[in-house]
């Protein structure tokens, strides 16, 4: 017994049919549990889809994924997620891009992809050569910025709220109390291996007992030694309390005992 | 039928050609466009529709989604796989469990994750329910959009029914976040497993009784009888899923063709329409519903005793009770809610047959314990999407009629 994800039966002998079929276009293909992903190259991609639909029979494209890698020189990714109803059968089409360079739009194959393919341009700001309403879908009216781009920050950059003044909803740059905090959690069970600064000579230490957790290997992580720095509070700033909620707050009411106040009738007590 | 409109354009030399002025005393008649949403209550939701209008006649629908958009991708990149599961409830909050269900499948479908078999029939069992509860809405909110009230008060009994069985089994009422990566939550008590049983038997009458109103009713059927219709091959092509696939006259069910968990072991029919319009539509959720009452039938007769849940302790924490004794217990414990469990790198999508249609999760894992990307194919981006030509040359009327067919639910589109 293995997962209870959708069984899906392989087709045999798809992978090298489809290769010999789409010719040049075809650039790499994976098996990974049972799911069959081809690497086709970017201007050919419509090419390859129609053979897919048409000779191959995979009649609805279900899904448009964009996928980001910062660090890759062509950064993104795009996933069409092709069904074969008559077959049963699913594959994943891949193609590559970078900001600049547009994919060919599939919309002459399937009207579906008008909307799939404009939520990628909305969330990642590829964009389709040949979609005839390339438009914003998801984000705002005015929205700027691609927000599923690992460099957009998970806060975004405004917030908006019903401002009493004005009468109406104002965008402002988002103000946060507290930073976003995010933990190192790259430490699993088996531990990297972490190197005190310093001790750079010293043996690696051994990584910690081995796990049965499937975790795919433990990830090398590569601790990075950086100068110790004393956690200071000198400012308000520092202290994480963040800004004054309003300035009403920052008022002593009348009724709070003074400071001086207070001591010097103890003072006195004290002396008679 | 009393639809709110606003006229927003009405400039009568819209579609004039320069050289073709109007003569004194002619009338001139062109195309209006109006705004329908977002605030509408047969919108089921935050929709705004764009429509323009030839007389009574709808010419062009732009359908403008996102008002509900929330960016739960994004946020789900930033948490650990446990944490990511409340955002699934969220999304299609009609049938909360079904979207944790294509969310787990996939998380074990990376970890090749092993799950006992009394939990295949409890997530079986609660997404059968799923199922029931929201028809019971779309049915009823169907109905109600096409002028009868009636069968949606009964049909709202039913479903606070199955609302109140989600809360007996997940504490919850919409919100479950009761499937877990391994198992579910908590196994389901014998009273509520009784309870559930009691549930089918006097209630699906109910419900019977409430189709039996509008099923053959006249009003009912020209309302919707020929009222957007979809061929198959236009059905394929806009990759329709669920009930509008199967009302196209395409028998395609994942729970049979791509079956997962132990649907497999069911016994259950697909209904199959055969005109492709609302009407069928609506009787192939109608037959739905019964089917689901039988594989919930056949789940609380078959259901084997034994684990919820994996026993892995790397993925699934262990009992409190066993905390309190074992030193190991309590150390997954504190590892699995801080640090959470770490999958495997690599891509998969995962769909299952959710009440509205495929619903996907297409995940990219990275090997850390937090999810790279979980992109989320909702059902409704699809069908709503089709609207366009699906209300072409209908009069404006139908527009109820056509957007409760498609069972469009806002937190699973706009995600």
């Amino acid at each position: 017994m293995s997962s209870p994800a959708p069984l899906i039966k392989a087709r045999e002998g798809l992978v090298d049919a489809y290769r010999v079929a789409i010719g040049d276009a075809f650039v790499a293909s994976r098996d990974y549990v049972g799911e069959l992903t081809v690497t086709v190259t970017r201007d050919r991609l419509v090419e390859a889809c129609r053979i897919a639909r048409d000779k191959f029979g995979y009649q609805q494209l279900m899904e448009i994924a964009g996928v980001d890698y910062p660090e890759r020189p062509e950064r993104f990714e795009v996933n069409y997620h092709l069904l074969s109803v008559t077959h049963n059968h699913r594959i994943r089409i891949k193609v590559t891009t970078d900001e600049d360079t547009p994919v060919p739009s599939v919309t002459g194959l399937w009207p579906v992809a008008g909307w799939l393919e404009r939520e990628v341009f909305d969330l990642y700001g590829v964009t389709f050569s040949g979609n005839p309403d390339l438009r914003r879908i998801l984000t705002d009216y005015g929205f700027e910025g691609y927000p599923l781009r690992k460099d957009f920050p998970q806060t975004g950059y405004v917030e908006l709220r019903y401002s009493e003044a004005e009468k109406r909803v104002v965008y402002e740059p988002v103000q946060l109390p507290q930073d976003f905090r995010n933990f190192d959690f790259l430490m699993p069970w088996e531990g990297p291996e972490y190197r005190l600064p310093g001790d750079e000579k010293a043996e690696a230490q051994a990584p910690g007992a081995p796990s049965p957790a499937p975790a795919g290997g433990p990830q090398k992580v590569e601790a990075k030694a950086q100068p110790p720095q004393p956690k200071t509070t000198d400012t308000p700033a520092k202290t994480g309390a963040g800004a004054k909620a309003n300035k009403a707050a920052t008022k002593k009411s009348k009724a709070a005992p003074k400071a001086k106040a207070s001591t010097k009738p103890r003072a006195k007590k004290g002396d008679a | 039928m009393t639809t709110q409109i606003d006229i927003l354009v009405g400039s009568p030399t819209d579609k004039l050609a320069p050289g073709n002025k109007p003569t004194a005393g002619d009338q001139t008649v062109s195309n209006y466009t109006i705004n329908f949403g977002p605030q509408h209550p047969a919108a089921h939701g935050v929709l705004r529709l764009i429509m323009e209008l030839d007389g009574e006649i709808v010419e062009r629908v732009d359908p403008h989604i996102g008002l509900l958009h929330r960016g739960t991708e994004k946020l789900i990149e930033y948490r650990t796989y446990a944490q990511a599961l409340p955002y699934f409830d969220r999304l299609d909050y009609c049938s909360p469990m079904c979207m944790e269900h294509s969310y787990v499948l996939a998380i074990e479908k990376l970890m090749g994750l092993e799950v006992p078999l009394r939990a295949q029939y409890v997530r079986v069992l609660m997404a059968e329910l799923t199922r029931i509860s929201n028809h019971m809405l779309n049915l009823g909110s169907h109905i109600m959009d096409v002028g009868a009230m009636t069968p949606n008060l009964w049909l709202f009994e039913v479903r606070e029914d199955t609302l109140q069985l989600y809360e007996a089994v997940s504490g919850a009422r919409m919100h479950a976040n009761y499937f877990r990566v391994g198992g579910v939550h908590q196994d389901i008590p014998e009273k509520v497993l009784a309870d559930m049983a009691t549930f089918l038997d006097k209630r699906m009458p109910l419900f019977e009784d409430a189709i039996s109103l509008v099923a053959d009713n006249r009003i009912f059927k020209q309302r919707n009888v020929d009222i957007g219709t979809v061929s198959k091959e236009d059905a394929l092509a806009w990759g329709f899923s669920g009930p509008m696939i199967r009302a196209a006259g395409i028998p395609w069910d994942l729970r049979r063709s791509q079956p997962y968990e132990v649907y497999d072991r069911m016994e259950f029919d697909i209904p199959v329409g055969t005109r492709g319009d609302c009407y069928d539509r609506f009787m192939v959720r109608v037959e739905e519903v019964r089917q689901s009452a039988r594989i919930m039938r056949q789940c609380l007769k078959e259901m084997p005793s034994g684990p919820i849940a994996t026993l892995d302790r790397k993925v699934f924490p262990p009992k409190r009770a066993e905390m309190k004794q074992s030193m190991e217990a309590l150390i997954h414990h504190f590892k699995l809610y801080t640090e959470g469990y770490h999958v495997p790198a690599g891509e998969v999508y995962v769909a299952t047959e959710s009440p509205k249609g495929e619903f996907g999760v297409y995940l990219v894992a990275d090997g850390t314990n937090k999810p790279y990307r979980c992109k989320i194919r909702p059902t409704a981006f699809s069908h709503l999407q089709a609207m366009d030509f699906m209300m072409k040359g209908h009069m404006l009327a139908d527009t109820t009629a056509v957007l409760s067919a498609i069972d469009v639910v806002f937190g699973e589109c706009d995600r």
